[in-house]
Parts: C-alpha cells; sequence; structure tokens
C-alpha cells in the first residue's frame, strides 16, 4: 500500500536542511522496499516544527518534528510510514507529535486566510478545488461588478499590508473610473523585519492570491495584474510561478476564464532589493522600470496608478482574503474581530522566542496573551523585554504596554502600529539607544531620497544619537533628536521618513528609562 | 557565462530582444543579464539605454538604485547576512562580525581567493528562525558562528573533476 507523506518545501523548511531531509527520505524508503508518495506542501508555519513530516493516515495526519536528515533512519526503524494509533513503536518516536491538527499551536488559531496552508499541495490545482479553491471566483463570475465590490465593502476587509486603509473603497474608486486598461497590482514586497506572512502565503497557498486578485479584476474591469515580489524571496518566486503556469494551463487564468468571456493575465515581477519598494507609489515606479521615488499623492494609484492608468494596489493577505469573503459571505468574515478591526489578522511571532510562527487569530487578543499562549519563551531563557510590533518602522513596546488588544486603533491610541502585524521579541540583553540608532542607519540605507528630512534627518539622527551615548550634552542633544524626529514625520511623504521616529523615539523613552533605573540603584548602594 | 567573451554582447542583445516588448521592461531586463553573468557589465548599459530609448545615465541611476544590482563582478559566491532586527534579537549582530572577521573582508567586499563576495541584507522572511543568511539562492537558518564556518568550508572545497 502506498503511503503519503508530506514535506514542506518552503523557505524555513529548505533553511533548515529540509531538501537533505527529502533525500534521505527517498533513499531510506527505496532501501526498506517502503512505498511512499511524498507531496511537497508548504509550512503550517509552526516553523520551531520545520522540518515536519507528516504521514496520512485513516484518523488524519500524524506529525513528527523537528526532523533532521540523521533522524530518517530511526524514523523508518520505528516504522513511521505506518503510524498509527496501533502502532506503538512510532508513537514513542522522539519525534513523534500526534496528529497535526490537535497540536495546541495550531488548534488554537482561527484560520480562513491560512486554511489551505501546509495542508495542500500549493500547485495543484484539483487539491486547491477539493479545499474550496475558486469557489470565490465561480460565484463572482455569477456578480455584477458592483455586487463583488459591496461584499469586499460589507466584510469590512482593510489593507494588510499596513495602513489599513478599506480594501472595498479601493475597488470602489478603480470601478468607478470609466473603462479603459485597468491593473490589479499584488504588493509582495514584504520588507519588513520580523514578518513572513506573505511569503508563507505565497509558498503554502498561492493559488489563493491568484484566485483574490483574479475576482479584483473581475470587480474593477482590469485584464492584467502583476505581482511585485522582492527578490530576497527565490523560493516564493518558484512556487509562485509554478502555481500561475497551472491555473494557466486550466483556464483559471489567460483568455475566456472558466469558460467565460472574460479575461486575466497575471506575472511576477521580480524587485531589487529596496526596501521603499513596499510602498506603493515607489513600487509603481519600480514596476514601470524606474528608481523607487516616492510619487506625490493626489492623483491617488486607484486613478492615476500603473503606467498612469487606474490600479489596485493590494498586499498578498488582502487578496489573500477575498475569495474566502466571495464564498462564504461578508458576514461570516465581519463576525470575526472587533470594532472596526474586522475579520482576522495573521500574527508573526518572531526574534528571540522559543515557538516563532503565524498564528492567525481574531483581532483582540492582547500581545501578553498572544505571547503567553505561543512563544514558549525565549530562546536565550532570559525574560522579554522590548518587543518591536510592525516592522522596522514600528515602536519598540515595554512590558506596560503588552496589555493593549492587537487591533489597528487600540494601536494607533498609544503611539504604535500593528502594521503588517510582525512581533519581534527582545530580551533583556537589548541595548536600545542600539536600536534607535539602527532605526535610523536602516532609514539611511533605504530612504529613497526625494524627501530631504528622510534623506539627510536620518543621517543626522545616527550621529545624534551616537552623541547621547557617548555622554556628549546628552540633554540638549535628546531634545535635537526630538526636534529632528518631529520634522521627520511631518514633512516626509511617505512612512520610510514619517514613521521611523516611532521606534527611534519609543526606543530612547526605554533607553532613558533604563538608565535611570541604573542610576537610581547605584545611588542607592 | 564570461561578460569578456565574443559571444558576451550577442547574448545581451538577445536578453534585450527576448524582453523589450514587456511593459517596464528594464527591471527584467537586468536581472536577466545579471542572472546571465553575475553582474552587469559596463558594455550592457548603452546598448539596454539604445533598446529602451534612454540614457546611459538613466539606466545607471536605475541600477544604482538597487541593492539587488551589481556593476562588478563578485566572488564566485554571495553570502548575505540578515542585518534586521528579527536576526539581531537573535545574535545577528555577533553573526556579522565574525562572518567579517573570518572571510577578512567589509560589507561589499570580495575575499583575496575572489571565492565569496560578503553583503548585508534587510531581511530574508525566515524571521523564526535567525540568524539568516543567504549563499546564492540558497537561505539558511539558525547560524551559529560555527555553523557559519561549516558553511563556507563548503564554499571552499574544490570540487574535484574526474577525468
Amino acid at each position: 500500500m502506498t503511503t503519503t507523506i508530506y514535506l514542506p518545501r518552503d523557505t524555513t523548511t529548505l533553511s533548515l536542511d529540509g531538501e537533505q531531509v527529502a533525500t534521505n527520505l527517498a533513499i531510506a524508503a527505496a532501501r526498506t522496499g517502503t512505498d511512499i508518495k511524498l507531496v511537497r506542501n508548504g509550512s503550517r508555519g509552526m516553523f520551531w516544527l520545520e522540518p515536519l513530516l507528516e504521514v496520512q493516515t485513516d484518523h488524519g495526519r500524524i506529525a513528527f518534528g523537528p526532523v533532521q536528515p540523521e533522524d530518517i533512519d530511526s524514523l523508518f526503524d520505528a516504522d513511521f510510514a505506518n503510524a498509527n494509533f496501533d502502532t506503538p513503536s512510532a508513537q514513542q518516536h522522539p519525534l513523534y507529535l500526534g496528529l497535526t491538527e490537535e497540536i495546541p499551536y495550531l488548534k488554537k488559531q482561527q484560520r480562513l486566510s491560512f486554511a489551505r496552508a501546509g495542508v495542500i499541495d500549493p500547485i495543484d490545482i484539483d487539491d486547491y478545488i477539493k479545499h474550496d479553491g475558486f469557489k470565490g471566483l465561480a460565484k463572482s463570475l455569477q456578480l455584477s461588478a458592483q455586487a463583488i465590490v459591496d461584499e469586499i465593502k460589507d466584510s469590512g476587509l482593510r489593507g494588510r499590508g499596513g495602513a489599513a486603509f478599506p480594501t472595498g473603497i479601493k475597488w470602489q474608486t478603480v470601478l468607478n473610473c470609466p473603462p479603459q486598461q485597468k491593473y490589479i497590482v499584488c504588493n509582495a514586497d514584504e520588507g519588513d523585519s520580523g514578518t513572513f506572512a506573505d511569503r508563507l502565503l505565497m509558498e503554502a497557498d498561492p493559488l489563493s492570491l491568484v484566485e483574490g486578485m483574479t475576482i479584483a479584476a473581475l470587480a474593477v474591469g482590469a485584464t492584467q495584474g502583476y505581482i511585485y515580489l522582492r527578490s530576497e524571496y527565490p523560493q516564493a518566486h518558484i512556487i509562485l510561478n509554478e502555481a500561475i503556469a497551472n491555473a494557466y494551463a486550466n483556464n483559471f487564468l489567460g483568455d475566456n476564464l472558466c469558460g467565460s468571456d472574460r479575461s486575466f493575465h497575471l506575472e511576477v515581477r521580480l524587485g531589487a532589493g529596496a526596501y521603499i519598494c513596499g510602498e506603493e507609489t515607489s513600487l509603481l515606479e519600480s514596476l514601470e522600470g524606474k528608481r523607487g521615488l516616492v510619487r506625490s499623492k493626489p492623483p491617488l494609484p486607484a486613478i492615476e496608478g500603473l503606467f498612469g492608468q487606474p490600479t489596485v494596489v493590494n498586499n498578498v493577505l488582502s487578496f489573500g482574503a477575498v475569495p474566502h469573503i466571495l464564498s462564504d459571505g461578508a458576514k461570516v468574515y465581519a463576525d470575526y474581530g472587533m470594532g472596526r478591526s474586522k475579520g482576522t489578522l495573521p500574527f508573526q511571532i518572531a526574534g528571540n522566542v522559543n515557538r516563532g510562527g503565524l498564528v492567525e487569530l481574531a483581532f483582540g487578543t492582547s500581545l501578553q496573551q498572544l505571547l503567553n499562549d505561543f512563544a514558549e519563551g525565549t530562546v536565550s531563557g532570559r525574560p522579554m523585554h522590548s518587543i518591536q510590533v510592525g516592522g522596522p518602522l514600528g515602536a519598540y513596546l515595554t512590558p506596560e504596554q503588552w496589555q493593549t488588544p492587537l487591533d489597528y486603533e487600540s494601536f494607533a491610541a498609544i503611539g504604535a502600529v500593528l502594521g503588517h502585524g510582525g512581533i519581534v521579541v527582545f530580551d533583556d540583553t537589548v541595548d536600545l539607544a542600539e536600536q534607535a540608532s539602527f532605526s535610523m542607519e536602516f532609514c539611511v540605507e533605504e530612504s529613497c531620497g526625494k524627501c530631504t528630512p528622510c534623506r539627510i534627518g536620518s543621517v543626522r539622527g545616527v550621529e545624534v544619537i551616537e552623541k547621547i551615548r557617548n555622554g556628549d550634552n546628552p540633554e540638549q542633544n535628546l531634545e535635537l533628536l526630538d526636534d529632528l524626529c518631529e520634522t521627520m514625520i511631518d514633512m516626509s511623504l511617505c512612512a520610510m521618513g514619517g514613521m521611523t521616529p516611532f521606534p527611534v523615539q519609543s526606543a530612547m523613552k526605554a533607553y532613558r528609562a533604563q538608565l535611570s533605573d541604573q542610576q537610581q540603584s547605584v545611588k542607592g548602594h | 557565462m564570461d561578460a569578456t567573451s565574443a559571444r558576451a554582447n550577442e547574448k545581451i542583445q538577445e536578453i534585450i530582444a527576448e524582453l523589450i516588448d514587456k511593459p517596464g521592461a528594464l527591471l527584467p531586463i537586468l536581472h536577466e543579464i545579471q542572472h546571465t553573468f553575475g553582474y552587469i557589465p559596463a558594455q550592457a548599459i548603452p546598448t539596454i539605454g539604445d533598446a529602451l530609448k534612454q540614457t546611459a545615465a538613466e539606466i545607471h541611476g536605475v541600477i544604482s538604485f538597487y541593492r539587488h544590482f551589481h556593476t562588478s563582478k563578485g566572488g564566485s559566491h554571495r553570502i548575505e547576512v540578515c542585518r534586521a532586527e528579527a536576526c539581531q534579537a537573535r545574535g545577528a549582530r555577533a553573526l556579522e562580525s565574525h562572518a567579517k572577521k573570518t572571510l577578512q573582508v567589509e560589507y561589499h567586499q570580495t575575499t583575496a581567493d575572489r571565492n565569496i563576495t560578503l553583503d548585508p541584507v534587510y531581511c530574508l522572511g525566515n524571521c523564526a528562525c535567525g540568524p539568516n543568511i543567504r549563499i546564492d539562492d540558497d537561505i539558511i537558518g539558525r547560524v551559529s558562528p560555527e555553523k557559519f564556518d561549516r558553511l563556507v568550508d563548503g564554499l571552499n572545497t574544490v570540487s574535484l573533476q574526474i577525468q
């Protein structure tokens, strides 16, 4: 009997010797005469368990992990390929994890956008359809353009890239433009440190992105789409291209979509290592073959976007949420979440934690709760000290702020951002002044150069923080830094210059508190 | 392919001809040229400019904007070390200095034997498993200084050709 075995081929698995695991698996199967079918799925997002090997059984999939190449022989010795509830040898293997679906990290989540991640073969059209794929598209082909846009509006979906702009309003603006060449652009330039949700979706369930973009095209009357993918994601590039080729071969892309009279063409374009190209106007410039300089708004990209034409620009996760909204209805989606933050957000737990990975939950859990439930402490074993949420332009939060509910409005209220949902944990050895300096340095490195406060202010920022750290007129220089930050916030076109002060000021505030604590304790002794 | 070879110019022309009809063709052309030669050779710049009806200065302006594009030949392998926050929280700063010390180069430099070029990178999207590096097109996670040395040893081992 053939046993189906799953081993991901996503970046994380490959980065941890996953390919060697696959090779050893094939060798051992041949040696022992075990008949296996190996499916290369995406990751479930439990990165500390990768490479995660799963065996299909009558009761569901049984997981083993993290599997290293040298573990394969002992797995075969334990007859893992026949793992079942009546094979004690497999259950006694140290890497045995039981049913995948019952692993608490996964079971405690509310997976909508990532429901198929790690379950299906990412590029297999039949597998995708078997797991409710293309239902949203089928429904959209029956609806008027306005009716599709209304569904998206009713769902309350807001842009998942970080800015949280209502997706339906963006689509309405493009739909309202008179018929002409229109474009659908997916922003897959996921440059924020601590985020990997876009990558995970593209590597585990790329067809949901293809479907979401196709629905957007039907909604606004576009015929051409581009996925702007960062060049730091070579594996996502390979998988996306394979998925798109299969979609074309099965008429889910191209002319006469699914036998209708509609057409949509889709192509992946690679970025080239510029963080700023995650900003939508800079991204459009780059797609046009130019330097990624930020454009002034207005005009909005929805009205004059790519090559001057009306363009929908959305993040990977925004498009990824669309098929579900169309197939199950706006209301089902809107019932998750709290306040104006509807639906779910994939939080990404990263940095100094034992159990990093992707956790999709409705908005509203607190940061503290999330870390208690999932992170399992730090790798270093030291206490958590500060947490940067929302990428390199997000604030550093200290423990008294960790009770804040994870939703857009609550975070804005404390001068922080939820952004793309990245959570980077630092332990108490972190030097926050060094982190503040790095934020400025990052801005020096990545500024497109258009606005002076961003281009030059960041250079001055590095210098001033250096002086503060060296004890050179710290009070005056701190005041100068505050002034500089204010100028950057008020006088920059985009978030690069406008938000770099968030991590800088929050880190410097925590740094000063750390300093005065130390001085107090010195005086006390 | 060697950019000084007789066929190099022909190859550049072929790449341009194949991609020029794409809207916004410049980045795809640059990617393909770099993929073929390992960098963007100087002679390609005016050729691309002529094809796209842009000046050499404009093409150069685009190339210099993007960290990924290189205008000089690097080592046989490129190692990128992630400098971003999630990796910092897991020891990337120590790994950076170890890498520079071991290879005896600074960022953007190539080892004396021309085998390895060291570059910084800002996030490889593997943030739960840092510190991360990228060697050519492979991303490698949880890189301790010892693991770094093993990986470099692997790159420095010359494979023997069996005649």
